[in-house]
């Protein structure tokens, strides 16, 4: 047995919806992304993006939210199942992130996170590495982000 | 009023010439910091607790690198984006946590310049490709990545 046994590859995972308000775009931009379409609505209304929208490091960073949220899911699920949860380690980075779209204030994101690949390396070999494609969509079903990642699991 | 004698002192599309660099930080990276971000949005041992953070492959509390990369932006806002035309950015090509973010790090970089051309789909518009890298007070690069970034053109920002 191997922590990556417990991957699924292709297997589609739902990590639920967040709903961007408009006092957390702003407190989030104000921090890590002050320009004026993220903290001004006024100002956001006269850019190219007509309206207050949010950093795309924040649509990452819920993205993260859910992802750590569904994980507790599926630990759990795998748990039910008399299956052990492997141990997640860090990720060594992302390609490919593209924000397709603005996250607008009011928009809900369905975010979705598509095992692809999980295998065993030479270098560390106690760690294996997952490697995924994720996206949101919006409540118009319009794609706003998407990017491949990967996150070494314990073998 | 002739757009083409007016200049804009921010850092427009023209400006942003191959192989010309753009110093960042330097940005203190606290604890508080890191499990505040942690909290809200990677709420994983690592990144909360230095007890957890110890025990793991990170060996001590170490920032979420969405929050690296969450900070990287503040530090190009503060480097550039805000003194310049930026009209936004479609994306990151590629992103690397190199070493853990440490609770005490204080994090430098610098973005470079890897080539420029006018948007053919915007005009006044054009897209300035950067490869960045993040160091930690060591010098040990922590993080790199690559992306473009849109940025009006001169004349255009001046006729705005």
């Amino acid at each position: 047995m191997s922590g990556l046994d417990a991957f699924d590859i292709g297997r589609r995972n739902d990590l639920g919806t967040h709903r961007f308000t408009a006092e957390e775009i702003i407190a989030f931009a104000r921090k890590f992304d002050p320009q004026p379409f993220h903290i001004d609505a006024a100002a956001a209304a006269g850019s190219m993006f007509g309206g207050l929208c949010a950093s795309g490091w924040h649509t990452t960073a819920v993205w993260m939210k859910k992802n750590v949220e569904f994980r507790d899911r599926w630990h759990d699920e795998l748990k039910a199942n008399g299956k052990s949860p492997p141990e997640i380690g860090p990720s060594p980075g992302f390609r490919n992130l593209r924000w397709h779209k603005p996250v607008y204030a009011g928009d809900t994101i369905q975010f979705f996170n598509t095992w692809l690949s999980a295998r065993r390396r030479e270098r560390k070999p106690e760690w294996g590495i997952v490697e995924s494609h994720s996206e949101g969509f919006n409540q118009n079903g319009e794609k706003v982000i998407s990017f491949d990642s990967a996150v070494l699991v314990r073998i | 009023m002739n757009n083409r004698t007016i200049q804009t002192d921010k850092l427009a599309f023209e400006d942003f010439e191959p192989g010309r660099q753009f110093p960042l930080g330097p940005y203190p990276v606290s604890a508080e910091e890191i499990v505040a971000f942690a909290s809200e949005f990677d709420p994983q041992p690592m990144h909360l607790d230095e007890e957890a953070g110890k025990a793991s492959i990170l060996s001590g509390l170490s920032a979420s690198g969405w929050h690296t990369c969450a900070i990287v932006m503040r530090m190009f806002i503060d480097g550039y984006i805000a003194n310049s035309t930026s009209q936004g950015a479609p994306g990151v090509d590629n992103c690397k946590w190199i070493r853990p973010v440490r609770a005490g790090d204080t994090l430098s970089g610098t973005s470079t310049v890897v080539s420029a051309r006018p948007l053919q789909s915007r005009p006044g518009v054009g897209a300035v490709q950067f490869r960045h890298e993040i160091v930690n007070q060591d010098g040990k690069v922590v993080c790199t990545s690559e992306n473009s970034g849109f940025f009006a053109t001169r004349n255009r920002e001046a006729g705005a």
